[in-house]
């Protein structure tokens, strides 16, 4: 296997009355596309909050370009790029302003910050309704620009938790263009996704996890 | 802590702020249009100076009049109080009682031979006839017990021909204040609440606003990226700091334009504004407390008025017209401290550097 951008080893997350994620091991390559299926409440989403810092695991280790996920937070932010699962976007905000929002949170200079957002927003088709409100969008506009935002810092690693779920068919291909377009520069991209017709297109493999088992790989 | 992080966070705040209708509304729409009809209802616009109906009950039996009625002729010319004559306590009370007049003064029958006995040797009390004029006054008119008694107090003074100075003069007024209102309007003395009225209502914008980005995923999203929980509490309290001072200055022209003409320096207004900063500090913690306990944006509505309430009602001009029990629990309160050095330093003339004014800034910079 090529070098590894992500090293998971025995992650577990146990509530009181439910284990949301139980004894995950698992590497993903450098330039990979890793799929995770799995129903609703399976511990697809439970993996990648763990894995960018938003949840404490109870078990195990994971490490992202060699940085510990919980030792090391801040260096893996730098590394890392989210799409959650709900469509975050400022809804009061244009389409740019969501963009160059998260730039500078990132702390993305100026100059390189305007030539990504032109990029971006021209590839997921939203240049001509950059200034409008995003709260104005439709629904597939709202998606595709929060994925943009998960993607301004130019990630090594991107989480993107069902980032084509209630999408129209125009805006999931669009998105898989520019999936595959990323995974050219040898980006690594962990995809949660509930159809598998996504993961045959786009992923290098595909692991299944259920009642937080990694049931198949 | 990167400058560029903070800054774009306070951008974004302030455009929302501006953008979103019903936040524009509370922040800054709402406490212009309250500052509006307060203002006229209390005496600003085109309304002149106040007057106030006061029942006398003339019981001086001294065979020289004059005293008495020199004190009425003198209230009367101060055209501040309209006199209605009542022959007997009881049917002055019960016009006080039904709201026909705002305040009952009884004059005593040794009121002429106390005045006799002070024109005779004004600098030697031991010689006078002391008295007491009592006085009743409508607890429902906020105006009325604030300016009633030391305008009697006052013209008291005046016919006795005693200067401010003097140390004392045999006639006492009961629940006589010793804040000379001459000059000032009913707005004046609710002005200073409403600086601190406009901004309690933070705590609402500031509890909606978190729980509103936690529930659709944005706190998460910028947890995810390197912004640190200092400069993103860094860029809440400069954002709303600034929200503040808007509100702050938009309260003032309001209320400047209304009539409210504090006689202080700039000093005090400067100061005054440093309070209101510091309180919006105190808000802005408030709605994080909401935001934390909210499980959602309506909730943190709701939860908000635990803290809003008893600050509006407890610790702003509203506070001043409650029972005394109110009051007491008002000390608890930050924006009580706020009101009360805004008071001092616009109506009781102190300056910044007064006790009262510092121990009331600490108080708030403590909240």
């Amino acid at each position: 296997m090529n070098e590894s951008a992500i090293v998971i080893q025995n992650l577990g997350k146990k509530y009181p009355d439910v284990t949301a994620l139980d004894d995950l091991s698992l590497r993903v390559a450098k330039g990979e596309l890793f799929g995770l299926l799995g129903p609703n409440g399976a511990g697809k989403t439970t993996t990648i909050n763990i894995l960018c810092g938003l949840l404490k695991p109870t078990d195990g280790t994971a490490q992202i370009c060699g940085y510990d996920v919980q030792k090391d937070a801040s260096e893996v932010k730098e590394l890392i790029g989210v799409c959650v699962q709900e469509t975050a976007i400022y809804p009061y905000l244009t389409g740019a302003e969501n963009v160059d929002l998260f730039g500078d949170l990132y702390a993305v200079n100026k100059v390189e910050l305007a030539k990504r957002r032109e990029n971006l927003l021209s590839k997921m088709g939203l240049l001509e309704d950059a200034k409008r409100r995003a709260g104005k969008y439709s629904g597939g506009m709202k998606k595709r620009l929060s994925l943009i935002l998960a993607l301004i810092n130019d990630p090594e690693v991107a989480f993107l938790d069902d980032p084509t779920v209630a999408m129209d068919p125009q805006s999931r291909h669009a998105v898989w263009d520019f999936l595959k377009e990323l995974k050219k520069e040898n980006k690594t991209i962990i995809l949660t996704t509930h159809y598998m017709e996504e993961a045959e297109e786009l992923c290098d493999r595909v692991g299944i996890i259920d009642h937080g088992k990694l049931i198949a790989l | 802590m990167k400058a560029q992080r903070i800054l774009a966070l306070t951008k974004k705040e302030i455009k929302k702020t501006v953008r979103e209708p019903p936040v524009l509304f509370m922040i800054f729409i709402f406490p212009i249009v309250f500052v509006f009809a307060f203002g006229a209802s209390f005496g600003g616009v085109g309304a002149g100076t106040p007057v106030y109906n006061v029942g006398v009950v003339n019981m001086d039996q001294g065979n020289l009049e004059n005293a008495s009625q020199t004190l009425l002729t003198a209230l009367s010319g101060t055209k501040i109080i309209n006199l209605h004559l009542y022959s007997d306590n009881q049917s002055a009370q019960n016009a006080l009682s039904q709201g026909s007049i705002q305040a009952v003064m009884i004059i005593p029958v040794d009121f002429s031979q106390s005045f006799t006995s002070y024109q005779a040797a004004p600098s030697n009390p031991s010689s006078w006839t002391n008295t007491t004029i009592s006085l009743y006054l409508d607890k429902g008119s906020l105006t009325a017990t604030q300016a009633v008694p030391p305008i009697i107090q006052q013209t008291l003074t005046t016919i006795a021909g005693q200067t401010q100075q003097a140390p004392s003069n045999p006639f006492q007024l009961q629940t006589a204040s010793l804040v000379n209102v001459e000059s000032h309007s009913a707005l004046d003395f609710i002005a200073p609440g409403m600086f601190t009225f406009a901004s309690i209502f933070l705590i609402m914008m500031v509890g909606q606003s978190f729980a509103n980005d936690r529930e659709n995923g944005m706190m998460k999203r910028i947890r995810v990226t390197s912004t640190t929980p200092t400069e993103f509490m860094a860029s809440q309290v400069v954002s709303y700091m600034g929200i503040a001072l808007i509100q702050a200055a938009l309260v003032f022209v309001m209320t400047y334009a209304l009539g409210f003409r504090p006689a202080v320096g700039a000093t005090s207004y400067l100061f005054a504004f440093v309070l209101v900063l510091v309180f919006s500090l105190s808000n802005v913690g408030f709605g994080l407390i909401t935001a934390t306990i909210a499980k959602s944006a309506s909730a943190a509505t709701g939860l908000s008025f635990l803290f809003v309430l008893p600050q509006l009602f407890l610790g702003t001009f509203v506070g001043a017209s409650l029972s005394s029990g109110a009051q007491v629990a008002g000390k608890f309160v930050p924006s009580y401290y706020v009101t009360d050095a805004l008071t001092s330093l616009f109506l009781r003339g102190a300056s910044v550097a007064s006790l009262t004014v510092l121990l009331d800034l600490a108080a708030v910079s403590i909240s």
